[in-house]
C-alpha cells in the first residue's frame, strides 16, 4: 500500500439548485486524493468539508440500508455509500437521479413519489377481519416467509426508477419498485386481495403490461432484489386474468 | 379493500400483451425456419428447387400449387400486421419521449436498454421492407425458384431490399426472442441471473448464425442472378423432376 502512489480523483458534480434564483445547471470538478477503502460517501463529505460547503447531497445510514444516497455515478444509478472509488476510473461524474424532484445538486426528493406510489398500489396488508393481537398469528412456511422477506428488503432508493427507460418516457408507469411491492403482497397469505384486485392496480400499461423488459432495474438494484423474475411472475399471474 | 366485484375489469391490456408476445414468437420461429429453407441454395440449385416444390405441395399432391405459398404468405402477413399493430404501442409516441429515451440510453450505457432501441429501428424498417417482400410472395407465388429468385435479386434489383431486410429481421428476431424469455420467465431455472447470461449468449449466437446464413444465401442468389442475367425469365428445369414437372 505504502509504495503505491495514491490516485488523484477528479470528481465532477452536476450542480444546480432550482430554489436559488438565477442558478443554472453546471458542472464543478474537484480533485481529491484517494484513500484506501474510500467510498463516494467519504469523497462527498470531504468535498463539502474542504472545498464547497454549499454542496447538497443526502445521507443517513452510510451502509446501504436507508437508500438516501442514490445518484447517477458515471451515468449509472447506484448508492454512493456502497460505491468504492477503487472500482471506478479516476474521473468520476456524479449527477442527481433523474425523474425525481430535485432539491439541489445531488439531493432529490424520492419520498413524495414513493408515497404516492404506495398509496396508489395500496401497499399494505388488506386483511378481511380485524386482527386480534391476543391471538397467535397464523403460521407461515419458512420458505414463504423468506421469499416475502426477500422482496421486503426494498429501500425505495429510486435506482430502479432511474435505470428504467420505460418510466423515463412514460411517467405514470409504476416501475420495478411498484411491481416488486405488488408481487410481495400477492405472495403474502395474510393479504386477502385476489389476483383480480391486483389486476385492477397493475393490469394495464401503467403497470406490468407497460414493462418493456429493459431490465435496467434488475441490473442496478443495490439490494439485488430478484426484480426480473418477480416482474415475470407478476406478468404471468396478471395475463391469466385476461383469459 | 379494493375488490370491486360489481366492477368489470378491462381484460384488453392483458390480451394485447399476450398477442404481442405470441405473434412475436410465431414470427421469430417462422423467420428462423425461413432462413434454413432459403439457404437450401447453398447446397445447389437442385436442393432449392426441391424445397420450392415441397412448399408448393408437390410431394403430397403430385402437382405444384404455388398458391399454397401465397396462402402461407397471407397468414404470415396477417400475423406480421397484428404484431406491428400491438407492438407500435411501445414506440416513443412523440419527440419528447424519443429524446428522453435517447439521452437515458446514452448516459446509462446498458446493453438491454440499448438493444431495445434496435428493436424500434428494425421494427420500423420492417413496416416497409417486410410488406414489400410479403406482397411479392403473395402476388407472384409461382416465381420462386433457383433462377426466378436469383433474377429477382439481380435483374429486378431486389438485393438492396433483401440485404436491409435480412439485417433488420435477424436482429429483431434475435433480440426479441431473448427479451421474450425474460419477459415471461422462460428457462429461468433456479438462478435467474445465470440463465439470463446463457440466454444472452444464445441471443448473440442466433444473430451471428442466421446473419451469416442469410448473407451467404443472398450472395449465392446474387451470383446465380448475375450469371443468369442474359436469360431473365427462364425457369430452372430440374434434373430429377424432368418430365414430371409442370412448366412454370
Amino acid at each position: 500500500m505504502e509504495n503505491k502512489k495514491a490516485r488523484l480523483l477528479k470528481i465532477s458534480i452536476l450542480k444546480y439548485d432550482p430554489h436559488v434564483k438565477g442558478d443554472k445547471p453546471h458542472i464543478e470538478t474537484f480533485e481529491i486524493e484517494e484513500a484506501p477503502g474510500m467510498t463516494l460517501f467519504i469523497v462527498l463529505n470531504d468535498i463539502r468539508e474542504h472545498y464547497d460547503a454549499s454542496l447538497k447531497f443526502d445521507f443517513v445510514c452510510r451502509a446501504g440500508i436507508c437508500g438516501s444516497c442514490a445518484m447517477l455515478i458515471n451515468g449509472r444509478p447506484g448508492l454512493a455509500c456502497r460505491t468504492l472509488t477503487a472500482k471506478l476510473d479516476p474521473e468520476i461524474m456524479l449527477a442527481p437521479l433523474p425523474f425525481f424532484e430535485l432539491i439541489g445538486d445531488l439531493s432529490i426528493y424520492t419520498g413524495r413519489w414513493m408515497r404516492g406510489l404506495n398509496e396508489r398500489l395500496e401497499t399494505w396488508i388488506h386483511a378481511q377481519e380485524e386482527i386480534d393481537v391476543h391471538k397467535l398469528e397464523e403460521r407461515m412456511e419458512p420458505e414463504l416467509a423468506e421469499e416475502i422477506y426477500e422482496l421486503d428488503r426494498c429501500v425505495e432508493c429510486g435506482c430502479c426508477v432511474a435505470g428504467c427507460g420505460t418510466i423515463q418516457m412514460r411517467e405514470n408507469f409504476v416501475g420495478a419498485v411498484g411491481m416488486n411491492k405488488i408481487a410481495r403482497y400477492q405472495l403474502d397469505p395474510r393479504d386477502k386481495r385476489s389476483n383480480k384486485d391486483y389486476y385492477e392496480l397493475v393490469g394495464d400499461e401503467d403497470g406490468v403490461f407497460g414493462c418493456m423488459t429493459l431490465l435496467g432495474c434488475e441490473d442496478v438494484c443495490p439490494k439485488d432484489l430478484p426484480l426480473q423474475s418477480k416482474i415475470a411472475y407478476l406478468r404471468r399471474k396478471m395475463v391469466e386474468i385476461g383469459k | 379493500m379494493n375488490a370491486k366485484n360489481n366492477h368489470k375489469i378491462n381484460k384488453v391490456p392483458a390480451r394485447l400483451d399476450f398477442i404481442q408476445s405470441a405473434t412475436g414468437l410465431i414470427l421469430a420461429l417462422f423467420i428462423w425456419a425461413h432462413m434454413f429453407f432459403e439457404s437450401s441454395i447453398l447446397f445447389g440449385k437442385e436442393s432449392m428447387y426441391a424445397m420450392t416444390v415441397f412448399f408448393e405441395g408437390y410431394y403430397f399432391l403430385g402437382e405444384r400449387y404455388p398458391f399454397l405459398i401465397a396462402v402461407l404468405g397471407f397468414f404470415i402477413f396477417a400475423v406480421f400486421i397484428l404484431h406491428a399493430l400491438v407492438a407500435i404501442r411501445k414506440f416513443p409516441s412523440n419527440y419528447r419521449q424519443y429524446r428522453i429515451f435517447r439521452n437515458h440510453m446514452k448516459s446509462f450505457r446498458h446493453t438491454d436498454t440499448s438493444t431495445w432501441f434496435i428493436q424500434i429501428v428494425t421494427g420500423f424498417v420492417m413496416f416497409f421492407l417486410g410488406s414489400v417482400h410479403l406482397y411479392i410472395v403473395m402476388s407472384q407465388p409461382g416465381d420462386i425458384g433457383p433462377y426466378a429468385s436469383s433474377d429477382r435479386m439481380v435483374s429486378e434489383w431486389m438485393w438492396p431490399l433483401f440485404l436491409l431486410l435480412l439485417i433488420a429481421v435477424i436482429l429483431h428476431a434475435g433480440i426479441g426472442s431473448y427479451r421474450l424469455c425474460l419477459k415471461w420467465g422462460w428457462f429461468e431455472g433456479k438462478n435467474a441471473k445465470k440463465s439470463r447470461q446463457i440466454l444472452k449468449k444464445f441471443q448473440y449466437g442466433f444473430i451471428a448464425f442466421f446473419m451469416t446464413l442469410g448473407l451467404l444465401s443472398i450472395a449465392t442468389y446474387m451470383k446465380i442472378g448475375f450469371e443468369h442475367q442474359g436469360h431473365v425469365g427462364e425457369r430452372y428445369h430440374s434434373v430429377e423432376h424432368a418430365g414430371k414437372q409442370v412448366q412454370k
